[in-house]
C-alpha cells in the first residue's frame, strides 16, 4: 500500500508506474522487465497482465455494465459471444453485482461503480492490480466492502495488488507492505505491524492523525 | 495523428466501431442536413429570381443558379460547417470527457492504442459518410428550390427542370466529392485532437470544443479556397 497526504504524490506515482506518465529517473521493474525501456509492443504485452482500479472507476458511460466488463475480454480474446457473456457475469457475480448487467454507468452508486470497474479489471486475469484510491467517496461500510473484495481478489488470483490511499482504516484491515510518501519521496517503508510502532515525526502526524487511530495507539 | 492509423487490435472490432460511428456521426445528421439542404435551394431559388429580373436572362437560369450553387458550395462547404459545429463539438466534448474521467488512461491501461481506438474510427466513418450527406443535400436543395419555386410562382415547373438539367458538368459532382472528402477529414481529425490533449475538466472539455469547432471551421474555409483554385482553375 501506498500512503501519503493528498497532494503528496502518490496518483503521479502509480501513474509513473503503469506507464501513463513518462519517468524522469529511475526505473519501474516488472518481473524484472524495465518498462520505460520497452518499446510499444513490449509495453502493450506488460499492459495486458495490468489491471487498473481508478478513483472514478473510469467506466466507458456509452457502454452498460456488462459490456464494460466484456469490452477487455473481447479485445484480447478469442471467446465466443457467449462465453465471453459468461465470463463477464462470472466476474460481476465475483464483485456481489449480479442483477446491474443491463445499467449504464450513470445510473450506478459510487460502490457499484468500483465494483463493477474491479469486476473489468479482474476479467482478463491480470497479474498486476493497481488501485487508485478505491475508497475514496464512500461510505464506511461500502469502503469495507471494497477493501474485502480487493483483499479476497488479491489472495484468491494471487495476483500482487498495489493500493494507493490516505485511509488509514484500510492500511490497517488490508495492508501487508506500506511506503509512506512525503512531499513527493519515498519517505518510510515498512509493514503494518512497524508502521504502528514507528517513531519517525512525520509517519506519526499522518498514521495517528484521527482519534481511531491514537485510540488504537494508545492500546499498544 | 500516428498513433490514430496505428495498427488495430482487433479488426472486428474496429469495423463495429465505424458502423457505429456512421450511425452516430452520419445517421444522425441527416436531418439537420436535409432541413438546411431544403431552404438554402429555396432561399437561393427566390434570391435568383429576384435577381435575374432582366429580360435578357433565362427564367430558366435560376434552376441553373440553384444547381450549381448547390453543387458547387453549398453542399460541400456550409453543410460542411454545420457539420464542424455540430459533430465537430459531438467528438471534441465525446473524447474530451473521456480524458478527464481517466476513460482515455483506462483503455491505455488494457494495452489498447487509445488514438486509433477512439478517432480513426470517427475519420473513417466521417470521410466514408459526409460524400453521402453532401450528395443527399444537393438533392433535397435542388428538390427544396423546385418547391418553394413553383410554390410562389417566380419559376414554373418545365424552366426549373430545364434550368437544372442545362449544361451539366459531371465534373462538378466530382470536385464537390473530392472537397467533401477532405472537408471529412477535417470536420473529424481536428476536434478529435483538441478532445484527446484536454487537460483539466468541464471547463477545459467546453474550450476543448469550442477550439475544435472554430479551428475546423477556419481549415474548412482555408481548403475550400485551395482546392477550389486547384481543381476549377
Amino acid at each position: 500500500m501506498i500512503i501519503g497526504e493528498s497532494g503528496s504524490g502518490k496518483t503521479t506515482l502509480l501513474k509513473c508506474m503503469i506507464g501513463l506518465n513518462e519517468l524522469d529517473s529511475g526505473e519501474v521493474l516488472f518481473d524484472g522487465r524495465n518498462f520505460h525501456d520497452l518499446d510499444f509492443n513490449g509495453k502493450k504485452a506488460i499492459r495486458k497482465e495490468i489491471g487498473m482500479l481508478f478513483q472514478g472507476g473510469a467506466l466507458f458511460d456509452s457502454k452498460t455494465v456488462e459490456e464494460n466488463v466484456v469490452f477487455p475480454i473481447s479485445m484480447f480474446t478469442d471467446l465466443s459471444e457467449s462465453e465471453k457473456r459468461d465470463r463477464a457475469n462470472f466476474c460481476l457475480q465475483r464483485v456481489n453485482l449480479e442483477n446491474a448487467n443491463k445499467l449504464y454507468p450513470s445510473e450506478l452508486s459510487g460502490g457499484m461503480k468500483k465494483r463493477v470497474a474491479i469486476a473489468r479489471a479482474i476479467a482478463v486475469q491480470p497479474k498486476y492490480l493497481f488501485c487508485d484510491e478505491p475508497n475514496s467517496g464512500l461510505d464506511p461500510i461500502t469502503s469495507i466492502v471494497i477493501d474485502n473484495l480487493i483483499k479476497e481478489i488479491t489472495d484468491e488470483y494471487e495476483i500482487t495488488t498495489i493500493v494507493i490511499t490516505h485511509d488509514m482504516n484500510s492500511v490497517i484491515e488490508i495492508g501487508d507492505n506500506i511506503m509512506f510518501i512525503y512531499k513527493g519521496d519515498n519517505w518510510w517503508e515498512g509493514s503494518k505491524q512497524e508502521i504502528l510502532k514507528t517513531a519517525n515525526i512525520e509517519v506519526c502526524d499522518f498514521v495517528y492523525a484521527t482519534k481511531f487511530m491514537k485510540d488504537l495507539k494508545s492500546k499498544f | 495523428m500516428k498513433r490514430a492509423f496505428g495498427k488495430p487490435e482487433k479488426l472486428a472490432i474496429y469495423r463495429d466501431r465505424i458502423f457505429e460511428e456512421i450511425n452516430l456521426l452520419g445517421i444522425g445528421s441527416l436531418g439537420i442536413v436535409a432541413i438546411i439542404s431544403v431552404f438554402m435551394g429555396a432561399v437561393i431559388t427566390l434570391q435568383s429570381a429576384f435577381n435575374f429580373e432582366s429580360p435578357l436572362i433565362p427564367v430558366y437560369a435560376v434552376g441553373v443558379a440553384v444547381r450549381d450553387s448547390m453543387i458547387l458550395e453549398f453542399s460541400p462547404a456550409i453543410v460542411s460547417l454545420i457539420l464542424a459545429g455540430k459533430v465537430g463539438s459531438s467528438i471534441a466534448s465525446e473524447i474530451g470527457t473521456m480524458r478527464v474521467t481517466e476513460q482515455v488512461d483506462a483503455l491505455e491501461i488494457m494495452g489498447i492504442n487509445s488514438a486509433s481506438y477512439l478517432i480513426f474510427p470517427k475519420i473513417i466513418a466521417s470521410i466514408l459518410f459526409n460524400p453521402v450527406l453532401i450528395v443527399f443535400s444537393m438533392f433535397l436543395g435542388v428538390l427544396g428550390g423546385y418547391t418553394f419555386g413553383v410554390l410562389t410562382g417566380v419559376v414554373t415547373d418545365y424552366e426549373y427542370i430545364y434550368g437544372i438539367t442545362y449544361d451539366f458538368r459531371p465534373y462538378n459532382v466530382l470536385y464537390a466529392l473530392i472537397k467533401s472528402g477532405v472537408f471529412a477529414f477535417i470536420i473529424a481529425s481536428v476536434p478529435a485532437y483538441h478532445g484527446y490533449y484536454t487537460q483539466g475538466g468541464a471547463l477545459e472539455v467546453g474550450r476543448s470544443s469550442t477550439k475544435g469547432v472554430v479551428y475546423s471551421s477556419v481549415l474548412i474555409l482555408a481548403f475550400d479556397l485551395i482546392l477550389t483554385q486547384l481543381l476549377l482553375s
